[in-house]
């Protein structure tokens, strides 16, 4: 059955130049030249509205649309609905997506808001006095220890030091491209935090960037062996994703190509197929074994992290985890990007990543473990006002991947899952992989980051706040605003007003 | 002196160079309007290679410049290192075209010559090419010679 | 300080003064210009005709090059004699000139075979000089049924410089061909059937051997009436002052890749030269403007104690009339192989031996053809490139990316 495209692409003729750019930068081939009319003509159907013609055309002639054709209004049947019933009759399979979730379900980022002085406890200018962005993840002692002579026993656990509370999350080489990898790996260096390998190994071009480099092991254990794990500043277990809680991962064959099926160390043009768990990992008794496993690896040097989806019991899991022997808990809210997922879990599956945040940072705290770890959270923080909640919220530091992929050039089509991204980054053809230079990704990197630094400060200086350390977990500052009691309770934050 | 440069490992091969300067060099200041139902004459060409690498030529801005030694008219020169045409002078006999080993020096559409002048003679400040490559694959900038290999 | 004189005030001399100055900012430089003009460049006057230039945009330097370099200019004179041995020459008004270094950039002049009762014609002018073109200017009319005995270059830029000017425009030529000394027959036949559809008429295989007046008696027996005849039959080398010191001279003077000639501090540059053409391997008389310039730069260092050579002359032309354009270049030795590609409007021949390209004919379509002169002028192995892709078009790719990284990347 013919489904209607989705999108239009809105040419207006007068301003069309036939320059063809459009065409030479399209890799779903929405668009062609027709020599005999001398005109430019597209077909539809085949567009993902990834705009990479529309930013590109010189001459502003393009947009594309949602199109309007719809089918009868229902508000339970929707379109979107209703067309992927056709789809699925059509080919009997699973529907994939790609990126984070899109359906307008609660973002509670979005119903905080943010405490600022007036009059006592005055506010600080940022740009006069100075401001602490710095974090340290990792085991905390519980209390000051001295030695024998007295003096300051500071023998730490291994840290990870950040110049400010956000790191790039895990992406695969395979699941992006070499070039992204390499903007990720350049900014995170030039500014002192932490990129993920994900799981698809380290390129041995990467090695170099290994200060500020976590590389991942996850269920299919994938690139691992002994020079993986020591070429990185932490080693993070991937229990699992917030796109997609409960399953694995799979990488088609068809980007296992070259280099990719090298780093992976699996055979060209094989399926990278992750398991839904660990086999070896059955119980919070296993994950120790892995983590010591990984620690003794590496003799003691390197942090570990545990990275989790948030689920029901993610308060549970994490006190779990926090006496496994991890330093480091990464919980990956709902929201979270992906490379591929179906799109029935990554829409219905997990939950929001500030419930679990407040959840877990309170269960730890009411346990006593809270120093046992670090929390990082992820899943769609969008801004350095989410950034600023999170901490608030108790987390230590954030990752972002969409918002570091959209300043990569990202324009979330979420068709990362077709390997034609036409920005270079979710694919391995080497003509699309070209259009991602390594030396703009990472200013565009450097220069969000730089920026989101800047806002942090602002907001805390606002607070009167002059240290990350002092804002962690500090749920004073925050109100809720058209949220039930019941949310604020798991909040653990007063309504706006109170 | 700086030139322009190509990192033909960043060129998309997207042609975007051609069109900003033949806009650039309309004196006109709507691209449409330039550009629209008219065949361009830019100065840089976009070729590609039997293994379909992309990657831009403009002139060399040579040190020895065999276009303006050839120039029937004295229209071509060198001025600090910049080598350019004097339209007014050009008779359009295309000497130029025929000596030029870059293949850098073209015919303008009314018959008479024309080549990169670095954008010096618009308003465009940074070379247009450079300005408008949306993957930083044409730079300018100051270099070295390459030595020739065989 | 030392003392360089140029005989000529052409593109040579212009080629020598900067050639000079590139290397010794002090030394004098005296020209001898029979030309009361500053340095124009010869090929424009069918411009001026047509009025795409005039006087004051022929110059081929700013109206301060000579200040600006410290040349004098001695307007109006000629060189009459050279005496290599006390390095002096003898002007044609009497006064010696002393030289360190001397420069022989005297150029060519029109050649005029003997045809009975020329002097019966009272318009007939030469297409060499600008006071030639400012002569024939004057005895034109709209009227004017102009004869023009040759269609070579000379010949035929008179023929489309008068366009439009006169009532009806004549060529003969004893070749068969138009441009014969660069265009073979199929060439040579597109261009004529160009010219012909923009009203010039050809009379080929034949031409003049008798004035009346103003009648031509063809040497078919044909008898053709005109108004004004011009005198394009072809040039000579200006050779006289170096064969009369003792220089070697054969059609033109001889001199090596240094531009010296046989005389001691003698040089010699331009149209008045014979010099190998690499594409051929025999020395020839190339009156091209490139190669004057070229010449005349090269001799203009050497002259002033620096090192250059030119050691890669080819013969090469552009031209085009009405629109139609042709790009030539080198030669078409014994046994070459050719590839050709045409159709209506456009011909390319390139000539291949021994695995070089030795040459080409253009016709129609004019661009980046610089990539092939390059091929040739270079005597690159065509094994060493993709010539199939060359073939098709001129273009870099084809030439390795080791080529393109040297000319590409780095300032070259």
């Amino acid at each position: 059955m013919n489904i209607y495209p989705e999108f239009e692409v809105l040419r207006n003729d007068s301003r069309c130049i036939r320059c063809r750019v459009c065409e030479r930068q399209c890799a779903n081939e929405v668009h062609w030249f027709d020599a005999d009319g001398k005109l430019m003509l597209s077909d539809e159907s085949k567009c993902v509205n990834c705009q990479r013609c529309v930013t590109l055309c010189p001459t502003r002639a393009l947009k594309i649309v949602k199109s309007d054709c719809r089918l009868r209004e229902n508000a339970n049947y929707t379109d979107q609905t209703i067309k992927e019933i056709y789809r699925q009759a059509e080919t009997g399979g699973v529907l994939l997506s790609s990126m984070g979730n899109p359906n307008p379900l609660p973002v509670y980022w979005d119903k905080i808001l943010i405490n600022a002085s007036q009059v006592t406890n005055p506010p600080i200018d940022p740009l006069r006095e100075p401001m602490e962005t710095r974090v340290f993840l990792g085991k905390k002692p519980e209390h000051i220890r001295r030695n024998a002579d007295g003096s300051l026993d500071t023998k730490l656990a291994p840290q990870l030091t950040l110049s400010m509370p956000v790191m790039f999350s895990a992406m695969s080489y395979g699941s992006i491209s070499y070039n992204a990898h390499a903007s990720l790996a350049r900014a995170a260096t030039a500014l002192g935090i932490y990129y993920n390998t994900g799981e698809g190994g380290l390129h041995e071009d990467f090695y170099q960037y290994g200060k500020n480099t976590i590389v991942q092991v996850a269920s299919g254990r994938f690139g691992v062996h002994k020079d993986y794990l020591e070429a990185g500043a932490a080693i993070e277990i991937k229990m699992g994703q917030g796109a997609k809680p409960g399953i694995g991962g799979h990488l088609p064959g068809t980007k296992a190509v070259g280099d990719v099926s090298k780093t992976r160390m699996i055979p060209e043009g094989s399926d990278a197929i992750s398991p839904a768990p660990h086999h070896d990992i059955y119980s919070i008794e296993d994950l120790r074994q892995l983590v010591y496993s990984l620690k003794e690896a590496t003799e003691y040097r390197l942090p570990v992290i545990v990275k989790v989806a948030a689920v029901h019991n993610i308060a549970a899991i994490a006190s779990g985890i926090a006496r496994s022997g991890a330093d480091i808990i990464a919980i990956d809210g709902f929201r979270g990007g992906t490379g591929a997922a179906p799109t029935r879990i990554r829409d219905n599956v997990g939950i929001p990543i500030e419930l679990a945040l407040a959840a877990v940072d309170k269960r730890l705290r009411d346990e006593g473990i809270r120093n046992n770890v670090s929390i990082v959270c992820g899943g769609s923080i969008r801004s350095a006002a989410d950034v600023v909640k999170a901490i608030a919220l108790g987390a230590d530091a954030c990752y972002i991947a969409t918002a570091a992929c959209l300043a990569m050039g990202c324009h979330l089509c979420r068709s990362c899952h077709t390997g034609k991204c036409n920005w270079g980054i979710a694919t391995q053809r080497p003509d699309l992989v070209k259009r991602l230079n390594p030396d703009i990704g990472s200013e565009r990197l450097i220069n969000l980051m730089n920026a989101w630094r800047h806002e942090i400060k602002e907001l805390m200086g606002g607070m009167g706040i002059n240290s990350i350390e002092a804002l962690r977990g500090n749920r004073l500052m925050l109100r809720g605003v058209g949220l039930t009691e019941k949310e604020l309770e798991i909040l653990g934050i007063s309504h706006a007003g109170e | 002196m700086k030139r322009i440069y190509v990192k033909e490992e960043w060129c998309l091969g997207c042609h975007l160079c051609e069109y900003n300067c033949a806009f650039a060099n309309s004196g006109l200041t709507d691209m449409v309007k330039a550009l629209r139902d008219k065949p361009i004459y830019p100065r840089i060409q976009v070729e590609t290679d039997a293994g379909g690498v992309t990657y831009a030529v403009s002139c060399r801005h040579c040190t020895d410049p065999i276009c303006v030694k050839s120039c029937i008219a004295g229209a071509l020169s060198k001025k600090d290192g910049v080598i350019e045409i004097d339209h007014e002078k050009c008779v359009g006999c295309l000497t130029c075209v025929l000596v030029c080993p870059y293949g850098a020096v073209v015919e303008d559409g009314s018959g008479i010559a024309q080549k990169c002048e670095l954008c010096m003679k618009n308003s465009c400040g940074t070379p247009a090419c450079v300005k408008g490559c949306p993957n930083g694959a044409i730079v300018y900038e100051e270099r070295q010679a390459v030595p020739a290999s065989d | 300080m030392k003392h360089y004189v140029i005989i000529g005030n052409g593109v040579a001399a212009a080629g020598c003064i900067e050639g000079i100055r590139s290397v010794d900012t002090e030394g004098s430089i005296t020209v001898i210009s029979a030309e009361n003009h500053p340095v124009y460049c010869r090929p424009l006057i069918s411009y001026y005709l047509e009025h795409k230039t005039d006087p004051e945009r022929m110059n081929y330097r700013t109206p301060t090059f000579y200040a600006d370099n410290g040349v004098t200019v001695l307007y109006g004179r000629s060189a009459e004699k050279i005496d290599a041995k006390t390095r002096q020459i003898t002007l044609n008004t009497g006064e010696t000139l002393p030289y360190d270094a001397l420069c022989n950039a005297t150029g060519s002049s029109p050649f005029v075979p003997p045809m009975k009762g020329l002097e019966t014609v009272e318009k007939r002018f030469s297409f060499m000089t600008l006071d030639d073109t400012f002569a024939l200017e004057k005895a034109i009319t709209p009227e004017s049924r102009v004869l023009i005995i040759g269609a070579g270059l000379i010949g035929l830029k008179c023929a489309e410089g008068l366009h439009g000017r006169v009532k009806a425009i004549t060529v003969c030529d004893l070749a068969p061909r138009v441009l014969s000394s660069i265009l073979d027959d199929t060439c040579a036949a597109m261009m004529q059937k160009h010219l012909e559809a923009n009203g010039i008429s050809f009379l080929l295989g034949n031409s003049a051997k008798e004035f009346k007046g103003n009648a031509a008696l063809m040497q078919n027996g044909e008898t053709v009436e005109f108004d004004v005849l011009v005198l394009a039959v072809g040039v000579r080398p200006n050779t006289a002052l170096i064969k009369d010191a003792g220089g070697n001279v054969n059609r033109g003077i001889l001199v090596d890749d240094t531009c010296k000639t046989s005389l001691q501090d003698v040089y010699a540059a331009g149209d008045c030269t014979e010099y190998r053409d690499i594409s051929a391997g025999t020395d020839k008389i190339m009156a091209l403007m490139p190669n004057a310039y070229m010449q005349g730069h090269t001799a203009g260092v050497n002259m002033a104690g620096g090192a250059a050579v030119f050691d890669n002359a080819i013969p090469m032309n552009s031209i085009g009339f009405f629109g139609l354009h042709c790009h030539t270049a080198g030669s078409q030795p014994e046994g070459c192989e050719m590839f050709e590609e045409a159709d209506e409007h456009h011909i390319k021949r390139l000539f291949v031996k021994d695995d070089k390209l030795t040459g080409f004919m253009l016709l129609g379509h004019m661009h980046r053809t610089g990539i092939y002169t390059a091929l040739i002028r270079n005597q690159t192995p065509l094994s060493s490139v993709d010539f199939a892709r060359l073939r098709v078009e001129p273009q870099l790719a084809a030439m390795g990316s080791a080529y393109r990284d040297h000319v590409l990347k780095g300032a070259v």
